[in-house]
């Protein structure tokens, strides 16, 4: 994107083709049409790869694509950390086995522990139990900020010693047990067919999603018209609202026409008394709570990345460290809470991951630090530091977990489905080195 | 234009004082017991060869480094300088050489950077910030206009501005400029001159970093020779000829002793 709209020179926007001009327009970012792009390309290659060899398209299924989202949450919700801490030129290997300790923390909270002073299936254990979980996590990802920011030990080498730490640490913890069953309101957060908000919910929260997109196309063009910025052209706005908000709707269509499996539904018919009619019962998924969590996740760090000082101030660092301490930004301070919040997100990962699962198990997270870190590389975070968006990760994490949901549908083993992953992770970086290079 | 230079009043407080300065790196003396002092209005230049330790007495003052021993005097008040932020509440600036920059970020947050606008709910407030970059810039560079870009995209000259910019917007009363004019071409070389003078009229004091001469006799009004970290002299420009100042550079001489 040689854009030269900006330097000042005669304009000339005559020359540009349409596409160019739509997306100087939209002021959509590149990256992003060109994520979806390869998103869809993916999405539709396994459904009619399916189709024609297979004699089924299984991907491009409510089932699936539901059952997708749910299974990107816990890598989606680390992916959104892990780009702060690659911002600011740091790693962090140690996500998976703290997630691991987490989950076997909050574990023993809520089976050993809590059973015993409140009762089992108390109201208040499920909370207690996500709390101990965050704080836990926090805490870790603090220490970690420490060794690196005050002692000066590298990141790699601190997170490296994480990674094999807090495995250790969990297996103590929990003698080597699973530990089971979680309370059962804990495991709605792993979004089962309770897990998840049904019809209604679903709609309230998409029109609120629509409400929100709208306001904030209105807002920003108020915005530039105060300060007197160029304006986008009115049917550019137009353009992102209605996508937007078509997305939004369709999502919501899609996560509502997955319905709950004829056992679910038949046991809860009896639990309810509720006659089934002879056409059967239809009782919608809606959204995952799992899913729900992710994009809260995603929304607020996207907002603390672009609109808060701490967001500005890890570009700052990840662009030039130097210059961000001689502005006055106490980059070791930063560096503490960068992985405070990365491990407050590895915590808030373990309880989804836990719930999902139904049990704590020591190997749980095993390798999510290389899928997370590879959904923040896919998604255009750079290693050389300060580049990189939250959406871009989530999108990654989608591509990541599509690529595998995608091949074991069409029947991939799994040695092909690592060489694939790999593969395009590589591909990925390449791909996004020469888009760099170009719009330089 | 030397000659058109007026008389610096000296008999008040100095704008900044700063006595018998030491910092040393692992055993090496960077700065030995220097004093350098600055009126207001003043631009006194800091000389010496790389590696004399122009930049560390400068960075000392900057916050960027805690000296080992020493003290500073801004408006005759003792000055507790620590880290960067410090020296910005003195209404300390710094250009720094290497612009000090973050290359991802575009003019206004670079501009802002440690000092953002925020709205009453404590976001940053990045339109209010692109308008007041737009007032300064139009100021200093009014060729400006690249202000969605990241400076990774800027010439040397219109970095150089951003970096100016971000010194002079905040009310500095003591302005640190460290080689501004290095980076530059002829032309771009010609405003910061202007920049300085005008500042100066403004009664900002300015320590200025150079390593041209003629820069030096056109722009300051006294010259502080640094040579191995020591103080070589401090003299009225109007009184020394290039030469003598070429002679406290390398001979590390006061022209008084001939």
């Amino acid at each position: 994107m040689t854009d030269t709209s900006n330097t000042g020179g005669p304009a000339a926007p005559a020359q540009k083709g349409p596409v160019a001009r739509f997306i100087q327009a939209t002021e959509l970012d590149t990256r992003l049409l060109g994520m979806l792009g390869a998103l869809a390309l993916i999405w539709v290659g396994f459904h009619v790869y399916g189709a024609v060899v297979n004699g089924f398209g299984a991907f491009l299924t409510p089932r699936n694509l539901w059952n997708l989202s749910v299974q990107t949450s816990s890598i989606g919700i680390m992916a959104c950390g892990m780009v702060l801490v690659i911002v600011t030129r740091h790693i962090d290997l140690s996500v998976g086995s703290v997630l691991g300790f987490c989950a076997i923390i909050m574990g023993v909270t809520q089976v050993w522990l809590l059973p015993q002073l409140l009762g089992l299936e108390h109201w208040a254990i499920w909370i207690i139990t996500v709390i101990v979980g965050l704080i836990t996590g926090t805490l870790i990802g603090a220490f970690h900020g420490y060794l690196i920011a005050y002692l000066s030990i590298p990141a790699f080498i601190v997170t490296l010693g994480g990674l094999l730490a807090w495995r250790g640490a969990g297996f103590l913890v929990a003698r080597g047990e699973t530990i089971s069953p979680v309370d059962s309101t804990f495991r709605l957060l792993g979004g089962t067919a309770d897990g998840a908000i049904g019809a209604t919910g679903s709609w309230i929260l998409g029109l609120i999603g629509v409400a929100a997109v709208i306001a904030s196309v209105v807002l920003g063009r108020r915005q530039r018209v105060t300060h007197g910025f160029a304006l986008r052209p009115v049917w550019a706005d137009w353009f992102i609202g209605i996508v937007g908000s078509a997305a939004l709707v369709g999502a919501v269509m899609l996560v509502n026409s997955y319905y709950w499996p004829r056992g679910i539904v038949r046991r809860y018919a009896e639990d309810n008394g509720i006659e089934i009619p002879p056409e059967g019962l239809f009782i919608s998924y809606g959204f995952a709570i799992p899913v729900l969590i992710l994009v809260a996740v995603g929304i607020i760090m996207s907002l603390v990345m672009s609109r808060t000082r701490f967001g500005r101030y890890v570009y700052a660092i990840g662009g030039n460290p130097e210059a961000a301490s001689l502005a006055g930004i106490n980059t070791k301070w930063m560096t503490v809470k960068i992985f405070a919040l990365m491990g407050f997100l590895a915590g808030l990962s373990a309880a989804v991951a836990s719930a999902r699962l139904g049990s704590a198990t020591n190997a749980l997270g095993t390798l999510d630090e290389l899928y997370v870190i590879a959904a923040a590389v896919i998604g255009g975070t750079s290693l050389a530091g300060g580049v990189g968006t939250i959406y871009g990760a989530i999108l990654g994490a989608v591509v990541m977990q599509s690529l595998q949901t995608g091949m074991v549908l069409i029947g991939f083993d799994a040695a092909i489905q690592q060489i694939v992953v790999g593969s395009v992770l590589v591909l990925a970086v390449y791909l996004d080195n020469l888009y760099r290079r170009a719009s330089k | 234009m030397s000659t058109a230079k007026t008389p610096i009043d000296r008999s008040g407080t100095p704008l900044v004082d700063m006595r018998d300065i030491c910092i040393s790196f692992g055993g090496v003396h960077a700065v030995d017991h220097v004093s350098v002092d600055l009126y207001p209005g003043e631009v006194v230049g800091l000389l010496g060869h790389n590696g004399a330790g122009k930049s560390t007495l400068i960075k000392i003052l900057s916050g960027a480094y805690a000296m080992d021993s020493g003290e500073i005097y801004v408006d005759g008040e003792k000055a507790i300088i620590n880290n960067p932020r410090d020296a910005r509440s003195y209404n300390i600036e710094t250009i720094y050489q290497t612009l000090a920059l973050a290359d991802n970020l575009d003019a206004a947050s670079n501009l802002f950077l440690g000092r953002e606008l925020v709205s009453p709910i404590g976001f940053v407030n990045d339109d209010a910030m692109e308008a007041e970059t737009r007032k300064i810039m139009a100021r200093l560079n009014p060729n400006f206009k690249k202000f969605k870009d990241p400076v990774s995209a800027l010439s040397g000259g219109q970095r150089q501005s951003v970096a100016i910019a971000r010194a002079v917007y905040f009310n500095a009363r003591i302005l640190i400029m460290d080689e501004p004019t290095a980076a530059l071409g002829p032309h771009e070389t010609q405003m910061v001159s202007e920049l300085i003078t005008q500042l100066k009229a403004e009664g900002i004091g300015i320590f200025l970093i150079s390593h041209d001469i003629h820069d030096v006799m056109e722009l300051c009004d006294r010259a502080s020779v640094m040579k191995n970290g020591q103080l070589v002299g401090t003299v009225d420009v109007d009184d020394v000829t290039d030469d003598d100042l070429l002679g406290m550079i390398i001979l590390g001489k006061h022209p008084g002793e001939g």
